[in-house]
C-alpha cells in the first residue's frame, strides 16, 4: 500500500511517486520536505520539533513557501520580524483552458489565529473558482462566488474555536484567461498589472479597504497625509466571523500586449508600491522566469527589513498554454 | 502502593534574544501535587537515621543534651508503623545507640520504645567528626534502595577531629545517597561548615539557638520526611550541541548551586540529584548559554525534566518544560528580563550580600559589611522578603531601606548574625501568573 501526501499546492492527494500533481500540474520536487534538521542535518526530531542535536525548531511547513507551476510561481516567506507565517497562498491552474488563478491572503495579525484565516480564505477561494470556472462561468461573477466563499470559511473558523477576536484577514485574487484578468479583493492585500511595455503604463489594480486609501479616495487628505498617519493601515474591511457583510470588490482589464500581474500582500508593497517602479525591477525577468522574479521580490522587502509577512505571485500575461506536464523542467 | 503525585513542570522566561545574544535564563518551577501529602500514611518506604552529636560540649549548658534528647525521642514517636530507623552517637567516632547491634529497627510501639529509653542514658563525652557519623549512616542505609531515605543531624561545635578534606571527601561519596536535614544547636557551630554539609546532602539547615526548641523542629522534620512519597528525583538537563552550562541553581524554598553536582549522562544530557519529594514546590534557576542564531529562529536552549531513578535503574520521567530562544531586531522585547528570574536572581544575589557582608564584620571590615549589608537590606525591601529583612534589622540600624542606608549595630548577639547568615538562602516566593 502507498501512502498517498496532499500536493504542497492544491491538496489533492497525489502518489509519492508522481512528479507533478495530476490535478494542478505544480512541481511536486519544489517542496519535498527536508528530512531532519535544516541548521545542523542531524535526523533525530523530538516530539516538540526541535533538533535532538542543536535543537533548532524545524522551520513551519508555512515559513517559507515557494511555488512553481507552468506559468506562475510564488513565495511566501515569514520574514524577519513575525513568528509565524500569517499569509497564505493558493495556486491554480484551470485545466484544458489554461487559466491560471492565484489567491493571497493576509492574516490580521491582532486576531486570534490568524493563520487559520489566511489558510481557510485561499484555500475556499481557489476551490470556488476553479469549480466556477470549470462550469464555464464568467470570471468576474466567479470571483465574486470565491470571496464570498472565503468570507464564509473564515467566519466559520469560530464554531470550532469560539473567540472574542474572531480570526481575521484580507484576499485579493487573480484569475488570468487569454484576453483579461480578473482581480477580486477585500482588504489591503494587491494585485498591479505590470507591462511589458516600459512606455505602457503598469498601475495598481486594487484599491485597499484600509483608512489612508479611503480617506484619499473620499478627498478627506492628501496621499502624504493619509500615509503619515498612525490610523493609515487599519483595515476598513477584511474577512472574519465580526467583518459584517463582505462586498467583494472585482475589477477586469483586457491588456493589449504582454505583461505580468504580480499578487502580494503588505509585507512587499510597503517597501515597493508605486507600480512602475515594480515594473522597472520585474520585468523583462518575470516574463520568462516567474519563480526567480518572485523569490527576487520576496529578497528585496527581507533586506529592507522584513517587518512584516511576504508573499509574492508572478503570473505572466498572457498565461502559457495547458501543458501535458512531461515537458516541464 | 504508594501513590505517586503529579509533577508539574512550568518555565518562566523571556525567550526573545538579541541578535547575536547567547545567555538564555529561565526559572523551571516544578510542583508536586495530588498523592493525599502528609496524609499519605504507609506511602512509599522510608527508612530514617537520627545522629545526636554527644560531644562533652554538649554538657555546656547541660540543657542542650537533655533537650536533644528530648527531640529525638519525640522524632521517634513521629516515625509512623513500618519505617526502618536508627539513633547514631556523634563523637569523634561515630557509635550505634538503637540497635545498638547495627543496622535498622523497624518502627512498632516496642522498637520506639526501646530506642527512646536508649536514647535516654546518652552520655556527652567526646569531639566532633561529622563525615564519620555521616558514613556510619551512609552503611545503615546502604540496601535500603527502595525506601525513601532520610537523616537528622545534630551538633552544636565545630567539625574538629577530622580534617576538612575529609569531610569533603565523605560529603562526595554520600552526595545523592540520602538527605540530611543539619541543626546547629547553641552559637558554638560555624554556619558555612554546616551550611556545607546540607548544601551536600540536599537537605536543610537551620539554628536553633535555644535547646528548648529542638523538640519541636525534631517532630516537624520527621513528619515531612514521612511525608516524602517518591525518592531519588533528578533534575534533567539536556543542552543543544556547543552550548554551556553557565549555572542550575536551586532557587526557591532556598538558594542552592547544583551547578558542580551534574552527573552528565551524555555530552548534551546531565543529571542533578534533588533528593525526595512529597507534596510541595521548588524553582529552578537554569542559565544557559547557546551559540547565536539568525533572527526570528527558534531554538530549544534546554529541557528540563524531572526524573525519578528506581533502584532497578529504570527512569521515569516525571514532568518536563522546555526553555526556548528566539532571536528579534526588535530591542523592546529582547531587553525585557522576566520579572520571575529578575526576582530570584536578585533572591540570589540578597543571600550572597548576606554573607559576604557577615563575613566582613566578622573579620573586622566595617567599610565593606556597612555597604553588603546595606545592599542585602535594599534587596530584601524591594522583593517583599520580609523575613530575611526582620533578621537585618538585628544586625544593622536602617535608615533608609529603599537605597540601603545602613549603620552596623555595635551590640549584635551571637545568635541573631548566626541567625542571619544561615537564613540568608532563604527565598521570598514571587507572583508567577
Ligand atoms: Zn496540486
Ligand atoms: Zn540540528
Amino acid at each position: 500500500m502507498t501512502t498517498n501526501l496532499p500536493c504542497p499546492d492544491c491538496g489533492t492527494d497525489v502518489s509519492p511517486d508522481d512528479q507533478f500533481c495530476e490535478a494542478c500540474g505544480g512541481g511536486l520536487g519544489v517542496q519535498a520536505p527536508v528530512d531532519g534538521c535544516a541548521a545542523c542535518g542531524a535526523t533525530e526530531i523530538d516530539q516538540d520539533g526541535f533538533c535532538a542535536r542543536c535543537g533548532f525548531r524545524r522551520p513551519a511547513a508555512r515559513d517559507r513557501i515557494d511555488l512553481d507551476l507552468p506559468g506562475v510561481a510564488g513565495v511566501s516567506d515569514r520574514g524577519l520580524r513575525h513568528e509565524h507565517n500569517e499569509d497564505a497562498i493558493a495556486v491554480r491552474r484551470v485545466d484544458g483552458c489554461g487559466e491560471v488563478v492565484v489567491v493571497v491572503s493576509d492574516g490580521v495579525s491582532t486576531s486570534d489565529n490568524p493563520e487559520d484565516a489566511s489558510a481557510a480564505a485561499v484555500e475556499a477561494a481557489a476551490d470556488t473558482l476553479v469549480a466556477a470556472l470549470r462550469e464555464g462561468d464568467d470570471p468576474a461573477r466567479a470571483t465574486r462566488s470565491a470571496v464570498v466563499a472565503a468570507a464564509s470559511a473564515v467566519a466559520e473558523l469560530v464554531r470550532d474555536k469560539p473567540s472574542d477576536n474572531a480570526p481575521a484577514c484580507t484576499i485579493v485574487s487573480a484569475v488570468v484567461s487569454a484576453d483579461r484578468v480578473t482581480v477580486g479583493w477585500v482588504g489591503d492585500s494587491r494585485a498591479y498589472w505590470l507591462d511589458r511595455d516600459p512606455d505602457a503604463p503598469s498601475s495598481c489594480l486594487t484599491i485597499d479597504d484600509s483608512w489612508a486609501t479611503q480617506m484619499v479616495a473620499a478627498g478627506l487628505a492628501d496621499e502624504e497625509t493619509a500615509f503619515a498617519d498612525s490610523r493609515a493601515h487599519a483595515l476598513t474591511a477584511w474577512l472574519g466571523a465580526d467583518a459584517g457583510e463582505v462586498r467583494p470588490h472585482t475589477i477586469t482589464v483586457r491588456p493589449t500586449g504582454p505583461g505580468v500581474v504580480l499578487v502580494c500582500s503588505d509585507g512587499l508593497w510597503n517597501y515597493l508600491w508605486d507600480a512602475d517602479s515594480l515594473a522597472a525591477q520585474t520585468l523583462p525577468l518575470a516574463m520568462t522566469a516567474p519563480l526567480a522574479s518572485a523569490r527576487a521580490l520576496t529578497r528585496f522587502a527581507l533586506e529592507r527589513g522584513g517587518h512584516d509577512n511576504i508573499t509574492v505571485a508572478v503570473v505572466p500575461f498572457p498565461p502559457r498554454p495547458a501543458s501535458t506536464g512531461s515537458t516541464q523542467e | 502502593m504508594s501513590t505517586s503525585p503529579e509533577f508539574r513542570v512550568d518555565v518562566y522566561q523571556n525567550e526573545y534574544l538579541p541578535v547575536g545574544g547567547r545567555e538564555v535564563n529561565a526559572i523551571v518551577t516544578v510542583a508536586a501535587t495530588g498523592s493525599g501529602g502528609a496524609q499519605a500514611q504507609g506511602a512509599a518506604p522510608a527508612a530514617e537515621v537520627i545522629i545526636v552529636d554527644c560531644s562533652g560540649s554538649m554538657n555546656y549548658p547541660p540543657t542542650k543534651l537533655r533537650e536533644a534528647k528530648r527531640a529525638t525521642a519525640a522524632a521517634i514517636d513521629t516515625l509512623r508503623d513500618g519505617v526502618r530507623f536508627a539513633v547514631i552517637a556523634g563523637t569523634e567516632r561515630a557509635g550505634m545507640v538503637y540497635p545498638r547491634e547495627g543496622g535498622l529497627a523497624v518502627a512498632d510501639a516496642r522498637t520506639r520504645q526501646r530506642a527512646k529509653s536508649s536514647v535516654a542514658q546518652l552520655v556527652a563525652d567526646g569531639g566532633t567528626a561529622i563525615g564519620r557519623w555521616l558514613s556510619l549512616a551512609d552503611e545503615l542505609f546502604r540496601g535500603q534502595d527502595d525506601a525513601i531515605r532520610h537523616a537528622i543531624l545534630l551538633t552544636d561545635g565545630r567539625n574538629e577531629h577530622e580534617s576538612p578534606a575529609a569531610l569533603e571527601q565523605t560529603l562526595a561519596a554520600c552526595h545523592g545517597r540520602f538527605v540530611v536535614d543539619c541543626r546547629g544547636v547553641g552559637t558554638d557551630w560555624v554556619v558555612d561548615e554546616l551550611r556545607k554539609v546540607a548544601n551536600a546532602m540536599l537537605g536543610t539547615v537551620d539554628i536553633v539557638a535555644d535547646p528548648v526548641g529542638l523538640e519541636a523542629d525534631f517532630q516537624a522534620m520527621t513528619a515531612t520526611a514521612m511525608g516524602k512519597s517518591v525518592g531519588d528525583v533528578r533534575l534533567r538537563l539536556w543542552t543543544p550541541q556547543g552550548a554551556t552550562i553557565r549555572f542550575v541553581k536551586q532557587a526557591e524554598p532556598t538558594v542552592l548551586d547544583l551547578t558542580g553536582r551534574r552527573i552528565a549522562t551524555s555530552a548534551q544530557v546531565g543529571d542533578y540529584p534533588t533528593g525526595a519529594w512529597g507534596t510541595e514546590s521548588r524553582d529552578y534557576h537554569v542559565c544557559v548559554e547557546v551559540n547565536p542564531a539568525k533572527v526570528g529562529d527558534v531554538m530549544l536552549a534546554g529541557r528540563v525534566s524531572l526524573v525519578s531513578v528506581s533502584p532497578d535503574g529504570r527512569d521515569e520521567v516525571l514532568g518536563q518544560g522546555l526553555v526556548k530562544a528566539t532571536w528579534t531586531e526588535d530591542t523592546a522585547r529582547s531587553t525585557k528580563i522576566h520579572p520571575v528570574v529578575a526576582h530570584y536572581t536578585g533572591q540570589a544575589e540578597l543571600a550572597e550580600a548576606i554573607q559576604e557582608g557577615l563575613e566582613a564584620r566578622r573579620v573586622g571590615d566595617l567599610d565593606t559589611a556597612t555597604a553588603k549589608l546595606g545592599r542585602a537590606v535594599a534587596l530584601a525591601a524591594r522583593s517583599g522578603n520580609t523575613d530575611t529583612a526582620t533578621l537585618l534589622a538585628k544586625v544593622v540600624d536602617v535608615d533608609d531601606p529603599v537605597t540601603g542606608r545602613v549603620r552596623l549595630k555595635t551590640k549584635v548577639s551571637q545568635a541573631d548574625a548566626m541567625t542571619l547568615d544561615t537564613r540568608s538562602t532563604k527565598t521570598s516566593r514571587v507572583r508567577k501568573s
